[in-house]
C-alpha cells in the first residue's frame, strides 16, 4: 500500500531530485523559471521607478524639506523651488475637469446601461472606447487652435458678464488658463467615466430595478433611487480613476494652461500644473538642484495618483467583485 | 395626487432625455475631433509630408518623414521590450503562479499602469539617459515599452485564463507536459486575444508624447542607429503647435490627422476583426 | 503506508501471480459485495487497490478495489457525485492537475505502479476522452497528429504521419466523413464528429487503455449510437473503461459494470448479472430507478 504525493506535485513543488530532473527535462521547470523571471521584471521596474524618483530628488528634499510642498516661489535663477503653484494648478484643473465630466459621463453611462437597447449601447460604447484612444496631444492641438480662441471671444466674456461679480471669473481674458485646461481635461476623462460606470451599472442585479418598478416607481426613479445607489461605490471608483488620469495628464494641459507659476483665484488666469512644468522645463533644467526639484515634483505627482488609483480599484472591486472589469 | 403624478412623469421624461443628451454630446465629441482634424489637416497631408525632412526654422515647406520613421522605430523598440515581458510575465501569472508572487506582480502591474506617462518619462530619463548623458531612441523605446507592459501582462493573463480547462486536459491526457500543453494548445487558443491586446497597447503608446519629451527628445534630421535623439510624430505635433510659425501650425494639423488616423484605424480594425468572440480589454 | 513514487517498480511476478489467483477465485465463486475481485475471464490490465481519494478534507473515494480486464469494456455507473469520474481520472493521474487532492492506495497498469512511472509515458499508454468534445483549435489533421508529435513517436516522422492519422480516423469511424477536409478547423465539425475526432486523437498514440468519461453526455441519440458501435470494435485492440450516468448505455456497451455510491464501490460484476440479479439492495434500488 502506498500514498502518492499528489498534493506536492500538483502545487508545483517537486522536492525530490528525480522529480526535479524530470520536470527540467520536460521543459516545465525551465518554463516556470523563465516566465517567473519576466514576471519579476515587472516588479523590478516598479521598485526601480520608486527608487529612482526617491534618490534623484534627494538634493531638493534635503534642501527644502517638507516646505517644498507649500512654498509658492519657483525661481530657477535663484535656486528657489516650491511646489505649491503646480500642486494648486493640478488640483484646480482636475477638479474643474471632474465638475464638468462627472455629470456628463454619468448621464451618458446611465443612458447606455439602462435605456439604450443592448446593440445600440454596444455600438455607442465602441465609439466611446475610440474617443478614449485619441492621443492627448491631439486634444492639445484642438485646444490651442479651436478652444482657446472660442474661450477668448465667446465663452469667457459671457461668463464674465454673468458671473463676473465672483472672484472666480475676473481678470483679463486670455483664452488660455485654468478654466480652459479644465475643459480639455473634462473632454479627455469623460470616456473613462462612461465606460467604467456603464460596466458597474450593468453589474447591478436586475431585481434591484424590478423591485423599484414593482413599487410604482417611474423608470427614472428606479434608476436614480435603486440602481445608481446600488452602484455608487463603483461609480466613485470610476471617478477616482478619472481623477488620477486628470492629475497626470500632460500634453493637453501644457498646451492650454498658460504656463505661469502663480496662484490666482480667477479661473481665467494662466496657471501651471505639475505635469506641465515637467514637460516644459525638464529637458532644459540646468543645475542639479533644479533637476532634483523637478524630479521631486514627479514624486509628488506619482504619490497623488498612486493613492487615488488604489482607492479607485478598491471601490470598483467592492461593487463588481470582479477584478477584471477594471483595466485602465 | 394627479398633479404629483404629472410632476413625477415630467421629471422622468426630462431626466431620461438629459441622459440621452449626455450620450449624444460624448459621442459627438469624437466626430468633432475627426471633423476638425480632417478640415484643418486634410489639405496638408501630401507627398512632401511623408517624404521630406523638416525645413530649417523659418522656411516654409518640408515634411515629417523623419518623425514618421522615428515613431516607427520607437514603437519597434517598445514592442521588443514590452511584449515579451508582458507576455511571459502574464503567462507566469496565469499558468505557473502560486499565491504570493502573482499577487505582488498583479499589484505592481496595476501600479505601473496608473503611473502618469510623464513620470514614466522621468524614470526612463533616470535609468537610460542620465548614465550616458544623451537622449536616444533607446530611452524613448524603453519608456514606451514600460507603458505597454502592464496592459499586455494583464490581458495575456486574462485571455489565458479564458482558455477552457477541458482543452488543457485534452492535451495532458495525451501525455503532453505542462509547458507543451501551454505552448502548443493554450497559447494558440488565446493568441488572437493577446494579439488584440498587444496591438491596442501599441496604438496607445503610439500617441504618447510626454514620456518622449526628455528621452527620445526630438531631431530635425534623420536619426541613424539607436543611440541618438530621434523625432516622433506626437512630439513634432507638440513642438509645431506651440511654435510661432503659421507653416508649423499647418503641419501640426497634418501630423495630427495622420497620427489620429493611424491610432483610430488600428483600434477599429483590431477591435472589429481580431476581437470577435473575445472581449476587448479597455486600454 | 509508503510513498509510491519513491518505491521501486512493482514486482512483476508477484503481481501476475496474485492477479491470476484472483481471477480464478472469482470466476468460480459468487462475488463479494465490494471485493477486489475480477469478474471476467480474461487477463487483467489494471488493478485498483484500496484507493482512497480526498479533495481537501472531502473524502471522495473510500478504499475502492477494482480490476480492469483487458480487451473488455468496463463501465462505471452511479448517481452524479458518486465519485465515478474521480475514480477514472486517477487511472491516468489526471487528478494531479487539480490542486489540493490527495490519494492513498495503489493503481497498477500491467502490474506496474502508475505512480512510479513518468506521467507523460503513462498518459500515452492510457488515453482519455472527456465529457464534452475538446478538440484543439487546430485542423482536423493536426488534432490527430498532436499526440504523435508531442510524444515524438516514430509515426510522427514525415511520410508516416498521414498514414497514422488516416489509420486513427478510420478506427474512430470518422475517415469517410472528413477525408476531404483534413486541413479545415476541427471546430467546423458537428458535436458528434468532434467527439469521434477526440477518440481518434486519443487512439493515434496507440494506448493500451482508453478511458471515456461520459463521452456521450453532450451528444444526441444518433451520435451516441455511433460512438457505442465504435466502442464495440475498439475493444479488440484496446481496453476500455467508460463512465456513464446512463444505465442503458452501460448495459448495451459494457462487459462488466461497477456501481458506485457516495464514493464506495458497491458492486462489481459482469454486466448481465449486475442488471438482472444485483446482489446489493442499493444497486437494485439504483438500477430500478429508485434514486439518483
Amino acid at each position: 500500500m502506498a500514498t502518492a504525493p499528489t498534493t506536492a506535485e500538483a502545487a508545483g513543488f517537486p522536492w525530490g531530485p528525480r522529480a526535479l530532473i524530470r520536470r527540467v527535462r520536460s521543459g516545465d521547470e525551465l518554463a516556470r523559471l523563465t516566465t517567473l523571471v519576466f514576471a519579476l521584471v515587472v516588479v523590478l521596474l516598479a521598485v526601480m521607478l520608486v527608487e529612482q524618483l526617491w534618490t534623484n530628488s534627494a538634493e531638493a528634499r534635503h534642501r527644502f524639506g517638507l516646505a517644498f510642498l507649500w512654498s509658492s516661489t519657483w525661481d530657477p535663477v535663484f535656486n528657489q523651488f516650491g511646489a505649491l503653484p503646480f500642486v494648486y494648478g493640478t488640483l484646480v484643473t482636475s477638479a474643474l475637469g471632474l465638475l464638468i465630466a462627472v455629470p456628463l459621463g454619468l448621464g451618458a453611462a446611465i443612458f447606455l446601461a439602462e435605456l439604450a437597447p443592448r446593440s445600440l449601447s454596444d455600438n455607442l460604447t465602441f465609439l466611446i472606447d475610440l474617443l478614449a484612444a485619441v492621443p492627448s496631444v491631439i486634444y492639445g492641438l484642438l485646444g490651442v487652435f479651436i478652444l482657446v480662441p472660442l474661450m477668448r471671444t465667446e465663452i469667457q466674456p459671457a461668463l464674465k458678464r454673468a458671473l463676473g461679480f465672483t472672484v472666480l471669473f475676473q481678470g483679463p481674458l486670455y483664452g488660455i488658463g485654468s478654466l480652459t485646461a479644465g475643459l480639455v481635461l473634462a473632454v479627455m476623462i469623460v470616456p473613462f467615466i462612461i465606460s467604467v460606470s456603464r460596466e458597474v451599472l450593468l453589474a447591478v442585479p436586475g431585481d434591484q430595478r424590478e423591485a423599484a418598478l414593482a413599487l410604482g416607481a417611474t423608470r427614472w426613479e428606479a434608476t436614480w433611487k435603486a440602481v445608481v445607489p446600488y452602484a455608487r461605490t463603483g461609480i466613485m471608483g470610476s471617478i477616482f480613476l478619472a481623477l488620477a488620469r486628470a492629475l497626470g495628464e500632460t500634453m493637453a494641459v501644457t498646451m492650454v494652461i498658460g504656463n505661469n507659476p502663480r496662484i490666482s483665484a480667477s479661473l481665467f488666469a494662466p496657471g501651471y500644473s505639475i505635469a506641465a512644468v515637467l514637460a516644459n522645463e525638464f529637458s532644459e533644467a540646468t543645475g542639479n538642484l533644479y533637476l532634483s526639484a523637478l524630479i521631486e515634483l514627479g514624486l509628488v505627482l506619482f504619490l497623488l495618483t498612486f493613492v487615488l488609483n488604489g482607492l479607485a480599484r478598491l471601490l470598483i472591486l467592492l461593487t463588481t467583485s470582479r477584478g477584471s472589469v477594471v483595466q485602465t | 395626487m394627479n398633479l404629483r403624478m404629472l410632476w413625477r412623469k415630467s421629471v422622468n421624461v426630462l431626466m431620461l432625455s438629459l441622459t440621452g443628451l449626455c450620450a449624444l454630446v460624448a459621442i459627438s465629441l469624437l466626430f468633432f475631433i475627426l471633423g476638425y482634424l480632417a478640415y484643418h489637416g486634410g489639405k496638408d497631408v501630401n507627398w512632401d509630408f511623408f517624404t521630406k525632412l523638416p525645413k530649417p526654422v523659418g522656411e516654409t515647406g518640408g515634411g515629417m518623414a523623419n518623425a514618421i520613421v522615428g515613431s516607427g522605430k520607437l514603437l519597434l523598440l517598445a514592442a521588443l521590450f514590452g511584449v515579451p515581458v508582458g507576455l511571459l510575465g502574464g503567462m507566469y501569472l496565469a499558468e505557473f503562479g502560486g499565491r504570493a508572487v502573482p499577487f505582488v506582480v498583479r499589484y505592481t502591474a496595476d501600479l505601473l499602469n496608473g503611473v502618469p506617462s510623464i513620470v514614466i518619462g522621468i524614470f526612463a530619463y533616470a535609468v537610460v539617459v542620465m548614465p550616458v548623458h544623451h537622449f536616444s531612441s533607446l530611452a524613448g523605446g524603453f519608456a514606451l515599452g514600460v507603458m505597454m507592459i502592464p496592459i499586455v501582462l494583464r490581458s495575456t493573463e486574462e485571455f489565458l485564463h479564458a482558455v477552457p480547462r477541458s482543452m488543457r486536459e485534452g492535451a495532458m491526457a495525451l501525455g503532453a507536459s505542462k509547458w507543451r500543453t501551454i505552448s502548443s494548445v493554450v497559447l494558440p487558443a488565446a493568441s488572437r486575444g493577446i494579439l488584440t491586446a498587444a496591438l491596442l497597447a501599441l496604438a496607445r503608446v503610439a500617441g504618447e508624447t510626454a514620456p518622449l519629451l526628455f528621452t527620445a527628445f526630438g531631431n530635425r534630421f534623420w536619426s541613424p542607429g539607436w543611440s541618438q535623439p530621434i523625432a516622433s510624430l506626437p512630439v513634432m505635433i507638440f513642438t509645431y503647435a506651440v511654435g510661432p510659425y503659421e507653416d508649423w501650425h499647418r503641419q501640426a494639423w497634418a501630423a495630427g490627422l495622420v497620427l489620429l488616423g493611424l491610432v483610430l484605424v488600428t483600434n477599429i480594425v483590431v477591435r472589429t476583426l481580431l476581437s470577435r468572440g473575445t472581449s476587448p480589454p479597455r486600454s | 503506508m509508503t510513498q509510491t513514487s519513491a518505491k521501486p517498480a512493482y514486482n512483476m511476478t508477484e503481481s501476475a501471480e496474485s492477479s491470476a489467483m484472483g481471477a480464478m477465485e472469482t470466476v468460480l465463486k459468487p462475488p463479494m459485495p465490494s471485493g477486489s475481485q475480477t469478474v471476467l475471464e480474461a487477463p487483467l490490465r489494471m488493478q485498483v487497490r484500496n484507493l482512497d481519494f480526498y479533495y481537501g478534507k472531502l473524502h471522495a473515494l473510500h478504499s475502492v478495489n477494482l480490476q480492469i480486464t483487458a480487451n473488455r469494456v468496463t463501465a462505471l455507473i452511479g448517481p452524479s457525485g458518486c465519485g465515478k469520474s474521480t475514480l477514472i481520472r486517477t487511472f491516468n493521474r489526471m487528478h494531479e492537475t487539480v490542486r489540493g487532492t490527495r490519494l492513498e492506495g495503489e493503481i497498477l497498469l500491467d502490474g506496474e505502479d502508475v505512480f512510479a512511472q513518468d506521467v507523460t509515458r503513462l498518459r500515452r499508454r492510457i488515453g482519455m476522452v472527456f465529457q464534452r468534445p475538446n478538440p484543439f483549435p487546430k485542423s482536423i489533421f493536426e488534432n490527430v497528429a498532436y499526440g504523435l508529435r508531442i510524444n515524438g513517436l516514430p509515426a510522427a516522422r514525415r511520410g508516416h504521419l498521414s498514414d497514422a492519422v488516416e489509420h486513427s480516423l478510420r478506427r474512430a469511424a470518422l475517415w469517410d466523413e472528413v477525408n476531404d477536409q483534413l486541413h479545415k478547423s476541427a471546430y467546423a465539425l458537428s458535436g458528434g464528429q468532434q467527439q469521434r475526432l477526440c477518440i481518434a486523437r486519443a487512439l493515434a498514440v496507440d494506448p493500451e487503455v482508453l478511458l471515456l468519461d461520459e463521452p456521450c453526455s453532450a451528444l444526441d441519440p444518433v451520435n451516441t449510437a455511433k460512438i457505442e458501435e465504435l466502442l464495440f470494435h475498439l475493444k479488440q485492440n484496446c481496453t476500455l473503461v467508460i463512465v456513464t450516468h446512463n444505465m442503458q448505455q452501460a448495459a448495451r456497451v459494457s462487459d462488466a459494470t461497477a456501481f458506485l455510491l457516495n464514493g464506495e464501490l458497491i458492486e462489481f460484476r459482469p454486466t448481465p448479472q449486475l442488471f438482472t440479479t444485483p446482489s446489493d439492495p442499493r444497486t437494485e434500488a439504483y438500477i430500478t430507478g429508485r434514486f439518483g
